[in-house]
């Protein structure tokens, strides 16, 4: 496999700034809100895609798919903050939090008096992104939510979280990133009480991102998507999101009971509304592109790059992206609009398995909140773990219940985790997302299958 | 002998020295922080050699249960098995089969225990303890002893005296890496200086290459506590190191340190960082109250440590007794705070200004200049001049009252033998942690009850005041006399 020259810098610099101006930013786009900027680099098989996650406070930027590390009141539950660094960086740089926790002890007023989160934890790299759902701690309550707000269970008990709560938790944590107050449903519920979950998200929305302005939240803010397992709720909620001033998306409302089978078009629904293709072109002139349509693909011809924008038997043909002697050229149904514009940043919750995680990459997203896997320690293994401890070691911590282990386990599987999303961003950059993906599932369906062997 | 220990600086009795052990070179006056199982509280080895940890002590009945000693033989020895570069130090197993073992039983022979797994008899000798502690690879090993408790007086104080003496010389037979491990000898003899100076002279004549204090912190009033270790400091040679079992708290150590010990052992800083308490130059900061939910400075301003200059008292306050987190980074604060209390003795005698160390020491644990009589009495024989720190009682205790909100913040230690019962619920995970290390390897017993709803805290504390009257506020319900203690 050739390795695609994306993401690298631009050759011919000048035909790439005409052709952003042309349309109208739409090559090598980079969003501007707040202090985040994301850009796709690649895409390989359809959606899957690459990016680039810059924040001003992050020291580099990082690439996506990423894993946004979960924490415990901002810290990962057993590896303290002197033990961080020994993750990968800069793939660690993302935390993942949820206010709720806070609610054990410390007030926003105090958590404002000590001048937000970056600072009550001393980490002024990282990147804190803020999301009311964790799904150990703090869960979506459904029944007990209303008009007003979201209902969680939480470790205080059950309480209910307004917009106008809610904001002052922003306000005061000044979290990088945060994702608007979501109604979040499980599968089961009725279409109506479903309904009613996207209606409220999108009335939360507009009330997060007014409320957010008169608090001065700051922060990028990630438009909620619900809609439970109804596709046309999935894209109507979608849609608007996609029309208001959010910086990304989150998308909420999986893991809460829907099959692993019924996932793929939900989340399809969500990222793209429409037909879209993108073909990559490799080692052609650009200025005689070809696409073809084979075994039911497209097939289209260009002689001159000013049709970049050229409508073809109702498709409309976007040239995305040239980089040398590559092309990319987006092709989508006419009349259609892009339901979550594709140069802004999805996150999503509740995909917490590697072959869900994978799911979500064959579907566009580029930010997951958690992972559930744990993998066993293995030879040549780089992490810190592996590097200073012996398996012997680890399973006497474990057999006397000391703590150390939860530590020393951790790190392991969060390093793991972390290079499970490195390959994923390889296979994208190389173009070979689904063989990966197919290879991947197999492989983890006959360890599992040993597994069971020996058990 | 496996060691070299080098006198760099004395004030009076108190000495500085340089110990070398065949992994590492330790300062004295030594803190070394209990690791039982072979790992101390959530923390990596590569934390505590950050926070300047010189020797970790490991406990011989722990190890030799699980994993066994056999198997870590089989690994290469404890240094290897827990990754751990410096030294270690292990216990004879013996203390901890007497105080964790309800139906243990002392013979000639050696302990008689039921063993944990399967309930049959065992019997561990003085050969067999320093056998396993062979196998584990320890840098300092220790004599099996006698243990009774020091508040035990009549012949059978006597009888273990002399046994730990016959036994002493069934260790040494039994030592087989005399030449990369050290094997101290425990001086017993309860509370009787006659006892405990026949202990000594024979233990001196063995010329082993060091020597502890043992039968102490169970609980003995502070004066016979700290005359027993001035006894035998002074009784026991000049150019060996001198290590008070299962001592203690910071006072305890600043006192033996000026008395002439080296080297100590306790599971304080750890344990009571579970319960939330913090380790300050003022006494104690007890986190979990409600004052330090706003309170937006460091556990303490004057320390160093990672967590001092990272972290608020609020944020640490949300953490603990709720999330693992909170004893993880209240662990790390506490031994940094014992660490650097060894490193500042061990320069304030190299450097000459022991007293003015141990005033300043004095005079922030005691801002009222109340410092306990014990102190006062063994300061005296130890030729220190703490009169600056020292003030009359009655004005300060005045004073001190009308300050009523500035106790929750800095408590005083209590220094009386304080017994605490602790019972701790790990909400985070639902995990309920196993503690095997109820009691230390010398006798302190410290127990704490604590029950967390989840709706709000509603505690509970039975502590047993000190005899210096000392007064607690806040939400805190205490029984006046410690009766409902369990
Ligand atoms: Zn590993
Ligand atoms: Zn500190």
């Amino acid at each position: 496999m050739t390795k695609t020259a994306f993401g690298f810098p631009l050759k011919h610099s000048h035909i790439k700034t005409k052709l952003a101006a042309s349309l109208g930013g739409g090559a090598e786009t980079t969003t501007t809100i707040t202090s985040m900027k994301f850009s796709v680099k690649t895409w390989s098989n359809g959606k899957a895609r690459t990016g680039l996650l810059q924040l001003g406070n992050c020291p580099s930027p990082i690439e996506t798919p990423s894993l946004l590390l979960s924490t415990r009141k901002g810290l990962p539950l057993f590896i303290s903050p002197d033990l961080l660094p020994s993750l990968p960086l800069p793939d660690s740089y993302l935390l993942q939090f949820s206010p709720l926790h806070f609610l054990e002890g410390l007030s926003t007023k105090t958590i404002a008096a000590i001048g937000g989160l970056h600072q009550m934890l001393g980490l002024h790299d990282y990147v804190y992104a803020a999301v009311l759902r964790d799904p150990i701690q703090c869960l979506p309550e459904c029944d007990a939510s209303n008009k007003f707000g979201a209902s969680f269970e939480t470790p205080c008990g059950r309480v209910l979280v307004k917009p106008a709560d809610y904001m002052d938790m922003i306000a005061s944590m000044k979290p990088n990133i945060w994702a608007s107050l979501a109604d979040e449903v499980p599968a089961w519920v009725s279409s109506k009480r479903n309904r009613t979950s996207v209606d409220r998200t999108v009335k939360w929305l507009d009330e997060c991102i007014a409320l957010g302005s008169a608090k001065a939240a700051g922060g990028a803010l990630f438009g909620a998507i619900v809609g439970g397992s109804n596709i046309e709720e999935r894209k109507r909620c979608a849609q608007e999101a996609a029309i208001r001033n959010v910086s990304g998306y989150w998308i909420g409302g999986f893991g809460l009971g829907e099959s692993m089978d019924e996932r793929p078009a939900l989340l399809n629904a969500v990222t793209v509304s429409f037909k879209l293709t993108r073909v990559l072109f490799k080692n052609t002139d650009y200025f005689e592109c070809f696409i073809f349509k084979a075994k039911g693909e497209w097939l289209f011809y260009c002689v001159r790059l000013e049709i970049h924008a050229a409508c073809w038997m109702n498709r409309v043909v976007t040239v995305v992206c040239i980089v040398g002697s590559e092309v990319m050229i987006e092709v989508r149904d006419a009349g259609c609009q892009d339901s979550l514009q594709e140069e802004k940043p999805r996150l999503v919750c509740g995909l917490e398995l590697p072959e869900e995680v994978l799911q979500g990459v064959a579907a566009g997203i580029d930010l997951f909140d958690s992972s559930k896997d744990a993998t066993p320690i293995v030879q040549n293994c780089v992490c810190y773990t592996c590097q200073n401890h012996t398996k012997a070691y680890i399973n006497h911590l474990l057999n006397v219940h000391e703590m150390l282990a939860q530590t020393l386990l951790e790190i392991h599987n969060t390093h793991h985790f972390l290079g499970f999303f490195r390959s994923i961003r390889e296979a994208i950059k190389e173009g070979r997302f689904d063989l990966f993906r197919q290879m991947f599932v197999q492989h983890r369906r006959e360890q599992l299958a040993a597994v069971a062997v020996c058990a | 002998m496996a060691l070299r220990f080098e006198v760099l600086g004395r004030f009076n009795r108190a000495r500085a020295a340089r110990l070398t052990l065949p992994h590492h070179v330790c300062q004295t006056p030594l803190f070394m922080p209990v690791g039982t199982q072979g790992t101390i509280k959530g923390l990596t080895t590569s934390q505590l050699e950050d926070i300047g940890c010189q020797i970790i002590l490991g406990n011989t009945y722990h190890l030799a249960l699980r994993p066994t000693s056999e198997l870590i033989d089989d690994l290469g020895g404890l240094h290897k098995f827990m990754n751990w570069p410096r030294a270690l130090l292990t216990d004879s197993g013996g203390f901890q089969m007497v105080s964790l073992l309800h139906l243990a039983d002392i013979t000639e022979e050696g302990v008689t225990f039921q063993s944990p797994v399967d309930g049959k008899p065992m019997l561990l000798t003085p050969e067999e303890s320093i056998q396993i502690q062979n196998r584990i690879g320890a840098d300092i090993i220790m004599a099996l002893d006698d243990v009774v408790k020091t508040t035990i007086t009549g012949p059978r104080i006597e009888e273990a005296m002399y046994r730990t003496l016959r036994w002493i010389d069934r260790c040494i037979a039994a030592h087989k890496r005399p030449n990369e491990q050290n094997l101290f000898g425990i001086v017993q003899g309860g509370l009787d200086p006659v006892l405990r100076d026949i202990c000594v002279r024979g233990l001196v004549d063995r010329n082993l290459p060091g020597y502890a204090i043992g039968g102490l912190a169970g609980g003995e009033d502070k004066d016979s506590f700290w005359r027993v270790v001035a006894q035998c400091t002074a009784a026991l040679p000049e150019d060996k190191p001198r290590y008070v079992m299962g001592v203690g708290y910071p006072l305890d150590i600043v006192v033996c340190s000026a008395l002439g010990a080296d080297m100590y052992d306790c599971v304080y800083p750890t344990r009571t960082a579970r319960f939330g308490t913090a380790l300050v130059p003022e006494g104690v900061l007890k986190l979990k109250h409600k004052a330090m939910a706003e309170d937006t400075r460091p556990i303490d301003p004057t320390c160093a440590c990672m967590v001092c200059k990272k972290y608020t008292r609020a944020y640490i306050h949300s953490l603990v007794t709720k999330d693992a987190m909170g004893s993880q980074l209240l662990s790390y604060h506490n031994l940094y705070y014992m660490l650097q209390l060894s490193r500042n003795l061990h320069f304030s005698i190299i450097e000459g200004r022991f007293p003015e160390f141990v005033c300043d020491f004095l005079q922030k644990m005691f801002p009222e200049g109340d410092v306990p009589e014990w102190v006062c009495n063994a300061m005296e024989v130890a030729g220190i001049n703490i009169s600056p720190c020292c003030a009359l009682l009655s004005s300060s205790r005045q004073y001190f009252s009308s300050q009523g909100e500035k106790e929750f913040e800095a408590e005083k230690l209590s220094c009386q033998g304080e017994k605490e019962v602790e019972d701790e619920k790990l909400s985070s995970q639902g995990e309920i942690e196993f503690e095997a290390e109820k009691l230390s390897s010398q006798g302190e017993k410290e127990v704490e009850d604590e029950k967390l709803s989840s709706q709000g805290e509603i505690e509970f504390e039975a502590e047993k005041l000190s005899s210096q009257g000392e007064i607690e506020f806040g939400a805190e319900k205490l029984s006046s006399q410690g009766e409902k203690e369990f």
